[in-house]
């Protein structure tokens, strides 16, 4: 009962940058465990880079502690498993394309390169303009057919 | 939590129990982390001055990523008792730093407030040879016998790619584009080699590394970083020399130049700055 509450806060804290997606959805959840002093919950960071593991840390530890008083929220971050972009759920997908942002590509090529599809217009006619956007995780991309530029979440996997 | 995972604790646990074994790991964290802070700021150094507004966005974001690294490496370091991962990172003397030369010099003549004439050359060259050094390192590091560094080179290896491949491009066009580009990329090149040999330098404590199975020796990541480039060498004709020098001294025993003297005080006096208004 307590898990599904904790849950159900959990995914009321949204990524900081992409306030469409929450955490839940981006598959930054590795584990929660009940103890007798504290609940803790376990995140793993998506890129390192990205600065808002702290406001992310502050608003679990809020969030969740709205569903019990007076237990102490422990949010720790691991390195293992590590982060990869296939945790990020399909309805995590969805949410990253309200936002007009192309979710991270399934297929990468042997060679590390990929596409992305435009998340206006859904066409697979778009070019990588710059590698690196405002954040590390994100690209930068331009849709032919609709002309619109957009950025898409970088794919990241074990394999590269 | 698994009957896998308890042992691996009780085996680390033993492990660092272990004469010498400590204190050889501490050492390599601190190597790994000095290098990546000081490249970091040297890169955040850049801001607003790059050749174009796309790579000031980009460059920016690869230094945060980089500090990223570098203070998941000082996080590492004060789990080990080495102290605090913000104070490990800015508060310590150029002296006690183990970061290699190369990574500490100067963008070029002048200061960031003063007149900067930066060397977008010898950037992207040092920041092409770091990488790419730091890829061979990380990919050794993958079978350390030190578990949290093992799982944090697999983290960090993920993010390398895109650096790998940002600067692998603008060395490529540079130089592939010939006249005064390629002129002044060679020499940034030739003075890069003067002290690249100070990147896979492991300083007096080269052997307690290889007796405690935390990295592979300074020559195989040499062997390593050159089965790499040389196709790319070969490819623009460009000449790699036999032996890497280093010109400046080895940073890994603690041998600095002025470049990191006063780069230590910017920052130091930033950091001192920051603590007290949190305060
Ligand atoms: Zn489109």
């Amino acid at each position: 009962m307590l898990r599904e509450k904790v849950l159900a806060a959990l995914q009321s804290v949204k990524d900081p940058e992409i306030d469409s997606i929450s955490i839940l959805e981006l598959g930054m959840l590795e584990d929660i465990t009940f103890h007798q002093d504290r609940i803790s919950i376990k995140l793993i960071p998506t890129f390192m880079g990205c600065p808002a593991l702290d406001i992310i840390k502050k608003n679990v530890e809020e969030t969740v502690a709205k569903v019990k008083a007076d237990e102490k929220i422990e949010v720790i971050f691991a390195l293992h498993p590590p982060w990869t972009s296939d945790r990020i759920t399909d309805t995590g997908r969805e949410r990253l394309k309200e936002f007009g942002i192309a979710p991270p590509p399934i297929y990468i090529a042997e060679s590390g390169e990929w596409q992305a599809d435009c998340p206006y217009c859904g066409s697979t006619y778009t070019t990588l303009e710059n590698l690196f956007g405002p954040t590390a995780c994100r690209s930068i991309l331009y849709c032919k057919a609709c002309k619109n530029p957009f950025e898409a979440m970088k794919p990241v996997s074990t394999l590269m | 939590m698994g009957r896998e995972t308890e042992d691996m604790i009780v085996n680390q646990k033993d492990m660092l129990q272990k004469e010498g074994y400590l204190e050889a790991v501490t050492h390599l964290l601190f190597q790994l982390a000095d290098d990546d802070f000081i490249l970091a700021y040297r890169g955040s150094e850049w801001l607003g001055l790059a050749p174009h507004i796309e790579e000031d966005v980009a460059f920016s974001s690869i230094s945060q990523d980089t500090m990223g690294h570098a203070a998941m490496f000082y996080s590492l370091l004060e789990e080990l008792g080495a102290g605090d991962a913000d104070k490990l990172a800015h508060a310590r003397l150029a002296k006690d730093r183990k970061n290699a030369i190369l990574l500490e010099l100067a963008n070029g003549p002048g200061t960031y407030l003063n007149e900067p004439q930066y060397d977008w050359a010898f950037t992207v060259v040092r920041n092409f040879f770091y990488v790419q050094a730091k890829k061979v390192k990380i990919l050794s590091l993958k079978n350390t016998s030190y578990q949290p560094m093992a799982e944090a080179a697999v983290k960090v290896n993920m993010e390398l790619y895109y650096h790998l491949l940002h600067w692998k491009t603008w060395f490529m066009q540079l130089i592939g584009a010939g006249g005064e580009a390629r002129t002044r990329m060679e020499k940034a090149v030739t003075d890069v080699f003067k002290d690249l040999g100070g990147l896979f330098s492991q300083g007096a404590t080269a052997v307690a590394f290889g007796e405690n199975q935390l990295i592979d020796t300074e020559e195989q990541l040499i062997a390593a970083w050159k089965h790499e480039m040389t196709p790319i060498f070969d490819s623009l004709e460009m000449k790699m020399p036999k032996k890497f020098g280093m010109e400046k001294g080895d940073g890994r025993n603690g041998e600095h130049t002025q470049d990191l003297e006063a780069a230590i005080e910017t920052l130091s006096e930033v950091y001192r700055l920051d603590v007290k208004a949190s305060w």
